[in-house]
C-alpha cells in the first residue's frame, strides 16, 4: 500500500450488515484510517516464502469417526429463544432475493 | 469463620478435608462479601446465590458420604460473561445477548462441575472480549478494587476485580491478545493463559478462534496450577483442542522444581511506552530471579513491535466472521425496526453491538475484503509465523522468558475511551505470546507509589506450563504481594 | 453471425450420512420442523465444528468415480455472508483446497432414436469440494419461517468446466452424473427431495472463437426439465441480445417454473464479496494414499462401463443394456443370475421385459415404488427358470406361466414345475398319434404346407398342444409333424 489506506465505510458496513449514522461513520472513519496507518509497518518486513501462519499446531485429520447419531434439542429449545416463532419454526420478515 | 473468600484453593481445601469449614460456608462468604463490596466494585453481571449454595450443599453431602472429589470440591469459582453456563446467562456484556440464556455448559464448566466446584455468577467484561479496560460492557463500568478511579484491566475486568475484592476463591477468563494476564497484573492477583489448544474452547463464545483460550485467576501459582489440571484436555467437541504433553501434574512439581533456571528477557519489552515504574518494578524482579542463581539471558523477539498490527488484523478478521451469527434470527437481539432481510440484519447488529465492537468488525471485514486480503490478512498471517519462530528461536536458549505484563499500573476509567489505537498499544506485552500459542502467567510483582499493583509476566514454551508455575511460584514464594488485599 | 454456447454447471448433492457435516445431529428427508438440531447446527454462541469422516470418504470417493485426483492435504474456508437459513451467517467450504480436484464423466448424447446408441464424449470438471448445507425458508404471506434441519447436511459440490454446449449435453451429463452417484452409494440424487440441485453457467461466442463470452449464473434448477428449459431460454435471450448487437451483463439469474423465464437477482457489481478466509475451527485433513486407494478398490464399476462390457464381452443390444445398466442392483442382479445359467439374452430379457413388468404393476396397484430387492424373486429364481428352459424341461409358454406364479409366490421354477406337473413331453407314441390325428382332420393346412408355406404347420400344431395341455417339445413337434407329412406322400 503505498497510497495512505482508506476505508471505504459504506461498503465495509453494508457488508457486515451493520447499520451506522452518518456521525459514527465519520468517527469511526478517522480512528480507523490512523489504525490502517500503523498497520502499514507491516509492509516492511520482508515474507518472501514464509508459509503464513493459520493454526498455533500443525495438526491434521482431527475429525469424528462412525457417523453415529448424537442427541437433537426439542424444537422448544429454540423457540424459546427466538425473537418470534410460529408451529416450532423461527418466522423473520419476509425475505425477497 | 473471618475471611474465607480471601484464602487460597488450597487453604481452603485443606480446611474443608479438615472438617473445620464446609462449602455452604465458603460459598455464603463468597456471596456475602460480594452484597458488601460488588455495589462499588461491579465486578459482577448477574449472581445466583441460590443455585451457588445448592451446588454447595451437594459438595457438602458428597464429602459427608466419604466421596469428596478433589482440591475443587466445594470451591466457589465465578465465570466470565463469556463462557456459557447451562440454564444462566450468557451475554457476553452485550446488548445483543439481553435475553439469551445457554442451553449448555462449556466444556471447561463441565470439567470443573466433575471436580465438584461451584460455579458461582456472571462477570463483567470488555463487550465480546473486546477492549482492555472493560469499560466496552454494555451493561457497567467496573473498577478496581485497588483503586475505584481506575480501571481493572480488560477484557475479563470482572474476572480479576472479582478476586482482587474477595468476590470469588477462584475466577475463570479469557485471553485472546492479553484479556487474563494484563486485569490479573492490574488488579494484583494471578492470571494465566495455557498453551493454544490445551483447554477446550467449546462453549467460550469466540471473539478470535486462533487466539482465545480459557485460563484461571487464582490468588496463588498453585491455586491457578490446581485450576489448570482439573480443566485441561483433549475434547472432541473442539478441533483444535490438544491432548497435553509432558508434565500435567503442574501443583505437585510447582514445589519440587526449583531451578535454577535460564530465564530470558527480550530488549524490545523495555523500550518505548513502558512506565518508569513498572519498568524498575521488574527488573528488580529479574534482579531476584539473578539473585537466586538463575542465568538471566539477553534474548531478542525483533518481530515483537509487529505484533500489534499481526493481532488486530488476525483477530478482528476472525471476529468479523464470528460475530455474524448475532443477527436477530435464532436468539440475539432483534430490532424493532427489522422489516426485510436487510434491516432484520443490519438494524439488529447496529442496535445490538456497542462501538468496539462495531469498530472491529468494521475493520476485520474490511481486510478480508475483495483487494485487500493478501495485503493485509495473508500478510499478517505470515508475520505471524515469524514472531512464532522468534520465540521457537529464543526458547532454544531458555526455559522461560520474563517481561512486563503491561506498560503501565491501571489508568484512570474514561483515559483512553476515545483512542483505541492507545488501547490496543495496552496489549503490546502479551499478544505476541497468544499470536505464538504459547502460555504465559502472570504475578504480582509489587505495588506503584500510588499503590496500584504490578505484574511480571512469565511466559513459557508450548506444553511448558510445569516450568513456567514452577518459575512464576518461586517468585511468588518469595514475596508477599500476593497476599495484600485492597481496602474497600 | 453464429454464435455457440458454452455451458458449466455447478452441481451440489446431498452427500449421504446419518449425521451432519460438522456435529452428530442426525438427518432425515422430511422430519418435523426443527427437531433434528442441536447447538452446533443452531450455531449457537461457543459452539464449534467436528469433521464427519464419513462424509469426507464419501466425498472422495465420488471424486475418484468421477476421475478427479484426490488432495494429499485439502483444507476448511469461511465463505462468508448474511442469509437467514445460514445459522452462521458463514459457510464452511472448501475454497483454496478442496478435497477433489480436475475429474472427468464420460456421457452419452441421446441417439437418433429411443433404439440406437448416441455419440459419447467426456465433460471436463474443474473440481469436487464439501461443504455444508443451509437451513430451509418457507416464503409465506407476509413472513418467512425457517426450519434448520437441513442445516449442516453435507454437500459435496461438483464444479465442471464451462465444457457444454447445448441443453442436450448439459440435460446428458446430469443424467450420467446422477447414475454415477447413486452406483457409488454416495447419494440418491432425488432432486424433489433436493438431494442434487443444479446451478447453470450460460454465454455465448461466435462460433470457432475460442474466448469465452461474458456469463450468466442460473440458480434454482431443480430438476432435469428446469435445466433443460433454463439453458435454452438463456441461449435464445443471449443470441437476441447479441444480434440487436447488446451486450450481456453478467449477473445472476433466477428461473421461474411458472413463467418458463428468468429474471436478474443481481449483477456483478452488487456481486457478494464473500471473504473467504481459512477456517481457525477445523484442521486441515490429510488424504492417507494406501487409504485412498482402498476406496478406488471399492468403486463399482461405472455404468458407462458396464454398457460396453455387456455389448461388448456379452453381446445384448443396447437397448437392453441400457435398461440395465442405469440401475445397479438390476445389473447386479443380472450378473448374479447368470451364474446360474450362464445364458446372457435369455437372462437379460427376462428381467428387463417380464421382471420390470411385473414390478412396474405392483407399483401400479398402489404398493410404493417396487424395486428388485423388495421382490420375492432371487437372481437364482431368473437362472433357474432360463436354465430349465433350454435343457427342454419346460417350453418358453410354459415359462410364462412359471414365471408369473414365482413371482407371485417365491417359489423356486422348479418347484413350480414339479407341483404342477408341467414337465414337457417327450413320449413319442403319444405325440405321434396325436399328430397323426390332426394330420388327418387338416388337409387344407397340409395341402397349404406341401406347397411351401412353412407357417401353415402352426395349424397342425394347435390341437396338438391343446391336447397336451401346451406339454410337447414344441421342436419335437414341428421335427414329427414334418416327417408324419412326408411319410404320408
Ligand atoms: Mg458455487
Ligand atoms: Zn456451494
Amino acid at each position: 500500500m503505498s497510497e495512505t489506506p482508506h476505508i471505504d465505510i459504506d461498503y465495509v458496513a453494508n457488508l457486515a450488515r451493520l447499520d451506522m449514522t452518518d456521525a459514527e461513520k465519520a468517527k469511526l472513519g478517522t480512528q480507523l484510517d490512523d489504525i490502517l496507518g500503523y498497520f502499514d509497518k507491516l509492509n516492511a518486513v520482508d515474507v518472501d516464502g514464509v508459509e503464513p501462519m493459520a493454526h498455533a499446531h500443525r495438526v491434521f485429520n482431527v475429525w469424528r469417526e462412525g457417523d453415529q447419531p448424537g442427541e437433537t434439542y426439542a424444537p422448544e429449545v429454540l423457540t424459546k429463544m427466538a425473537p418470534e416463532s410460529r408451529d416450532n419454526q423461527v418466522v423473520v420478515p419476509k425475505v425477497v432475493e | 469463620m473471618s475471611d474465607l473468600h480471601f484464602k487460597t484453593i488450597s487453604e481452603l481445601a485443606a480446611m474443608l478435608a479438615a472438617g473445620e469449614t464446609t462449602s455452604v460456608e465458603i460459598t455464603q462468604a463468597v456471596i456475602d462479601r460480594t452484597a458488601a463490596v460488588d455495589a462499588q466494585v461491579k465486578a459482577f453481571l448477574s449472581t445466583d446465590a441460590e443455585d451457588a449454595l445448592a451446588q454447595a450443599k451437594a459438595s457438602d453431602e458428597r464429602r459427608a458420604a466419604g466421596e469428596a472429589l478433589g482440591p475443587l470440591d466445594g470451591i466457589p469459582i465465578g465465570i466470565k460473561d463469556t463462557l456459557a453456563v447451562k440454564d444462566q446467562p450468557l451475554r457476553c456484556a452485550s446488548k445483543m445477548l439481553e435475553n439469551y440464556v445457554s442451553p449448555y455448559d462449556a466444556t471447561c464448566i463441565v470439567k470443573l462441575r466433575e471436580a465438584g466446584a461451584v460455579i458461582w455468577g456472571r462477570l463483567n467484561m470488555d463487550e465480546f472480549a473486546m477492549g482492555s479496560s472493560t469499560e466496552n460492557s454494555a451493561y457497567q463500568t467496573t473498577a478496581n478494587p485497588w483503586n475505584l478511579e481506575t480501571i481493572p484491566g480488560g477484557s475479563s475486568g470482572g474476572s480479576a476485580a472479582a478476586m482482587a475484592a474477595g468476590e470469588a476463591i477462584a475466577t475463570l477468563g479469557t485471553d485472546t491478545g492479553g484479556s487474563i494476564r494484563q486485569p490479573a497484573a492490574l488488579c494484583g492477583v494471578v492470571g494465566m493463559k495455557p498453551t493454544y489448544g490445551l483447554i477446550s474452547r467449546y462453549g467460550l463464545v469466540a471473539f478470535a478462534s486462533s487466539l482465545d483460550q480459557v485460563g484461571p485467576f487464582a490468588r496463588t501459582v498453585e491455586d491457578a496450577a490446581i485450576l489448570m489440571e482439573a480443566m485441561l484436555g483433549k475434547d472432541d467437541l473442539d478441533s483444535t483442542s490438544i491432548a497435553p504433553q509432558g508434565e500435567t501434574n503442574y501443583a505437585a512439581a510447582l514445589k519440587e522444581k526449583k531451578g535454577p533456571w535460564k530465564l530470558g528477557v527480550p530488549q524490545e519489552f523495555f523500550g518505548e511506552g513502558i512506565d518508569p515504574e513498572v519498568k524498575a518494578n521488574i527488573e528488580k524482579a529479574i534482579d531476584w530471579y539473578k539473585s537466586q542463581g538463575c542465568e538471566i539471558v539477553d534474548i531478542s523477539l525483533p518481530h515483537s513491535e509487529l505484533a500489534v498490527p499481526v493481532y488486530y488484523i488476525v483477530a478482528t478478521a476472525e471476529a468479523s466472521s464470528n460475530l455474524a451469527r448475532f443477527d436477530g434470527v435464532r436468539y440475539s437481539h432483534r430490532s424493532e425496526e427489522a422489516k426485510d432481510a436487510m434491516t432484520l440484519f443490519t438494524k439488529s447488529r447496529g442496535e445490538g453491538f456497542g462501538d468496539e465492537v462495531k469498530r472491529r468488525i468494521i475493520l476485520g471485514t474490511y481486510v478480508l475484503s475483495s483487494g485487500y486480503y493478501d495485503a493485509y490478512y495473508l500478510r499478517a498471517q505470515k508475520v505471524r509465523r515469524l514472531i512464532l519462530s522468534d520465540f521457537e528461536k529464543a526458547f532454544e536458549q531458555v526455559d522461560a522468558i520474563l517481561t512486563p505484563t503491561s506498560p503501565t499500573p491501571a489508568f484512570k476509567r474514561g483515559e483512553r475511551a476515545d483512542d483505541p489505537l492507545a488501547m490496543y498499544l495496552s496489549d503490546v506485552y502479551t499478544i505476541s505470546v497468544n499470536l505464538a500459542g504459547l502460555p504465559a502467567i502472570s504475578v504480582p510483582s509489587g505495588f506503584t507509589k500510588s499503590g496500584l499493583p504490578i505484574g511480571l509476566q512469565v511466559i513459557g514454551k508450548a506444553f511448558g506450563e510445569a516450568d513456567m508455575f514452577a518459575v512464576a511460584n518461586a517468585f511468588e514464594k518469595a514475596h508477599d504481594y500476593a497476599q495484600q488485599t485492597p481496602t474497600l | 453471425m453464429q454464435y455457440e454456447a458454452v455451458i458449466g454447471l455447478e452441481i451440489h448433492v446431498q452427500i449421504k450420512t446419518r449425521t451432519k457435516m460438522f456435529t452428530a445431529a442426525p438427518y432425515e428427508y422430511g422430519a418435523a420442523p426443527n427437531t433434528l438440531t442441536d447447538a452446533v447446527v443452531l450455531g449457537l454462541p461457543g459452539t464449534l465444528p467436528v469433521l464427519n469422516h464419513t462424509a469426507i470418504e464419501k466425498c472422495a470417493k465420488l471424486g475418484l468415480m468421477l476421475g478427479c485426483e484426490i488432495a494429499e492435504v485439502c483444507k476448511w474456508d469461511r465463505k462468508n455472508y448474511f442469509y437467514p437459513d445460514s445459522p452462521k451467517n458463514y459457510q464452511l467450504t472448501q475454497n483454496e483446497e478442496p478435497l477433489c480436484i480436475g475429474g472427468k464423466v464420460e456421457i452419452e448424447l441421446p441417439g437418433p432414436s429411443r433404439n440406437v446408441e448416441g455419440e459419447h464424449r467426456w465433460v471436463a470438471l474443474n473440481r469436487i469440494h464439501l461443504e455444508e448445507d443451509p437451513g430451509k425458508l418457507t416464503h409465506e404471506a407476509f413472513e418467512t419461517v425457517i426450519d434448520f434441519n437441513r442445516a449442516g447436511v453435507p454437500l459435496a459440490e461438483i464444479v465442471t468446466e464451462p465444457d457444454m454446449s447445448s441443453s442436450a449435453e448439459a440435460v446428458a451429463f446430469l443424467n450420467c452424473l446422477r447414475n454415477m452417484i447413486v452406483y457409488a452409494g454416495i447419494s440418491d440424487c432425488d432432486m424433489e427431495k433436493g438431494q442434487l440441485r443444479c446451478d447453470a453457467n450460460v454465454s455465448l461466442r461466435p462460433v470457432g472463437s475460442d474466448k469465452l463470452g461474458t456469463r450468466t449464473e442460473m440458480k434454482n434448477l431443480n430438476s432435469i426439465s428446469n435445466v433443460k428449459a433454463a439453458i435454452e431460454y438463456e441461449i435464445e435471450r443471449q443470441t437476441e441480445i447479441l444480434e440487436e448487437g447488446g451486450s450481456i451483463t453478467q449477473e445472476t439469474r433466477r428461473w421461474e417454473v411458472e413463467s418458463g423465464t428468468s429474471f436478474s437477482l443481481r449483477s456483478k457489481e452488487e456481486a457478494h464479496d464473500y471473504r473467504y478466509f481459512p477456517d481457525p475451527d477445523l484442521m486441515p485433513v490429510q488424504m492417507d494414499r494406501a487409504r485412498v486407494a482402498e476406496l478406488e478398490a471399492e468403486l463399482p464399476e461405472r455404468p458407462l462401463d458396464k454398457q460396453r462390457r455387456y455389448q461388448e464381452e456379452l453381446g445384448l443390444p443396447f437397448t437392453i443394456t441400457s435398461v440395465l445398466c442405469v440401475d445397479r442392483e438390476l445389473s447386479e442382479f443380472f450378473e448374479e443370475a447368470l451364474k446360474t445359467h450362464n445364458a446372457p439374452k435369455q437372462i437379460a430379457n427376462y428381467i428387463t421385459n417380464d421382471l420390470l413388468r411385473e414390478l412396474s404393476a405392483v407399483s401400479e396397484h398402489g404398493e410404493s415404488a417396487h424395486s428388485v430387492s423388495q421382490s420375492k424373486l432371487t437372481p437364482a429364481h431368473i437362472g433357474t427358470l432360463a436354465k430349465i428352459i433350454d435343457e427342454g424341461v419346460i417350453s418358453k409358454q410354459i415359462g410364462k406361466e412359471v414365471f408369473t406364479e414365482m413371482f407371485a409366490t417365491g417359489e423356486m421354477p422348479d418347484a413350480i414345475v414339479e407341483k404342477k406337473g408341467l414337465k414337457q413331453s417327450n413320449d413319442t407314441g403319444e405325440i405321434e398319434a396325436l399328430c397323426r390325428e390332426a394330420i388327418a382332420g387338416n388337409a387344407k393346412a397340409v395341402g397349404q404346407f406341401k406347397d411351401g408355406n412353412e407357417k401353415a404347420l402352426n395349424a397342425l400344431k394347435g390341437p396338438v398342444m391343446k391336447a397336451t395341455k401346451g406339454k410337447a417339445n414344441p421342436k419335437m413337434l414341428d421335427e414329427l409333424l414334418k416327417k408324419l407329412i412326408e411319410e404320408g406322400e
